[in-house]
């Protein structure tokens, strides 16, 4: 049987193949800190795709689609497990959205999105690495530049 | 092609079939002028000044015979009383059969077209677009050429920041170019529109000198370097004399170049090079005219 690092959970979502240094930001996004059931962490397991990987196994949580978008955006070699009595009942790997609506801000601050109320729209034109168009004021931008919405 | 009702917003959202046929449209209204706006109002809302590009919006719509009513800066307006962009529209939009809106805020000619139900035609959006430029800028050199295809064409001057090159080089992209980009190390085109040509098997070439690059050209594109994008001034006063065409520059140039300029011009361009034959820039700005023209009275579909 194999040896399980982090403890099973009843039902709930496993978040898996995401890399170390991601598992702040799907901490983030999925405001977990405030989720009041157990959530468990392991950075740096052995995997044979990634080299080290983290795993987020979150207790009675089923994602809705707008976090596992924000997922993809900033995670996206991330796969997620539905467990239902602590099976895996769906094994999904998240995918990019070909469009964003009021998910990221507009890193430009001369974008009209920055200066009036109005819900930022990015399309992706490229999946890796990840690049978005501002719908608005037509900036691409990567990675790095992309901050959720609060 | 349909063009009643659409939004003129960006370059990027034209075809180009669509530009050609802008263009043809354009050059038939110039040969044969048609009061194709005639009892219809254009609204330019101007949350910035821009004397020339609104003068020449009002110049078109008035040889369409259509009446002009708007504002020339939001000093004057409920903006300054904190009205938003799209409460202003939503009002403005009752009174106009077409709006015509140019704001300092990149995506703001974005927005307006989805507050308006009239169409909506971006008369520049701070750095970002100004379509009505480009399809001028592609009239010139169509009219000046005879064609758009296999034309070698040199941009010079602040390719990093230039909103004008960033468009014609998108523009131009769909008409098989040969590209040569002449500018400071600081202000090189930015790898985003490189990657774009690269992509569409463009040929380009980067150099900082003018000379001999512009020797083979059938076109050049000067455009105004700013002081304010240079930390040094010291690194300014060197580039502005450098990158200065004379009758001397163009001494060994083909003899149809044709040399563009947006306007205005500083000291880029010196005043000698007007009458040499090589000058068009004047023509340039006269051709925002017909170009305006036809995209009024495309999506007002008094032309189909």
């Amino acid at each position: 049987m194999k040896e399980l690092k982090v403890s099973a959970i009843k039902k709930g979502t496993v978040i898996d193949h995401i890399h170390s240094e991601e598992v702040f930001k799907v901490m983030d996004i999925l405001k977990l800190e405030k989720h009041p059931e157990m959530t468990s962490i392991a950075i740096n397991l052995g995997s044979k795709k990634m080299g080290k990987k983290a795993i987020i196994k979150i207790e009675n949580k089923f994602l809705t689609k707008k976090e596992v978008d924000k997922i993809a955006i900033f995670c996206p070699t991330a796969s997620l497990n539905i467990i239902k009595n602590y099976k895996v009942a769906e094994k999904t790997k998240v995918r990019l959205p070909e469009t964003f609506e009021n998910v990221i801000k507009c890193p430009n601050p001369n974008c009209i999105t920055n200066h009036e109320e109005v819900d930022t729209q990015f399309r992706v034109i490229k999946k890796t690495p990840v690049l978005m168009k501002c719908h608005y004021c037509e900036r691409i931008i990567d990675k790095d530049h992309f901050e959720l919405v609060s | 092609m349909v063009f009643k009702d659409r939004d003129v917003i960006s370059i990027n959202d034209f075809s180009k079939d669509e530009i050609l046929y802008v263009l043809k449209i354009a050059k038939n209204l110039e040969q044969n002028p048609k009061p194709l706006a005639k009892g219809k109002i254009m609204a330019p809302l101007f949350f910035e000044p821009s004397t020339r590009t609104r003068m020449s919006f009002i110049a078109a719509m008035e040889r369409l015979e259509g009446e002009v009513d708007g504002f020339a800066s939001s000093k004057i307006t409920s903006v300054k009383k904190g009205e938003t962009l799209w409460d202003t529209v939503k009002t403005v939009e009752k009174y106009t059969d077409l709006i015509v809106i140019r704001h300092p805020l990149e995506g703001a000619a974005r927005l307006a077209a989805e507050a308006s139900s009239k169409p909506v035609i971006n008369a520049g959006d701070g750095a970002n677009q100004h379509p009505t430029q480009t399809l001028l800028d592609l009239y010139t050199i169509w009219k000046t050429k005879g064609g758009l295809t296999n034309l070698k064409i040199g941009l010079l001057g602040d390719l990093k920041y230039g909103r004008t090159v960033h468009s014609l080089v998108t523009a131009m992209a769909h008409f098989n170019p040969k590209f040569t980009f002449i500018s400071p190390e600081a202000l090189k085109m930015p790898d985003s529109y490189l990657i774009m040509l690269d992509e569409n098997k463009i040929q380009y070439t980067e150099t900082e000198e003018i000379l001999p690059a512009i020797n083979d050209l059938d076109i050049l594109y000067v455009t105004r370097i700013q002081k304010e994008r240079f930390p040094d001034p010291i690194e300014y006063e060197r580039y502005k004399g450098a990158y200065r065409i004379t009758k001397n520059t163009l001494s060994s140039v083909k003899k149809d170049l044709k040399i563009m300029h947006p306007l205005p011009r500083v000291n880029e361009i010196c005043k000698e090079v007007d009458n040499t034959g090589h000058a068009i820039y004047f023509e340039q700005a006269a051709n925002g005219i017909p170009v305006r023209e036809a995209l009024i009275a495309l999506v007002l579909g008094k032309i189909k």
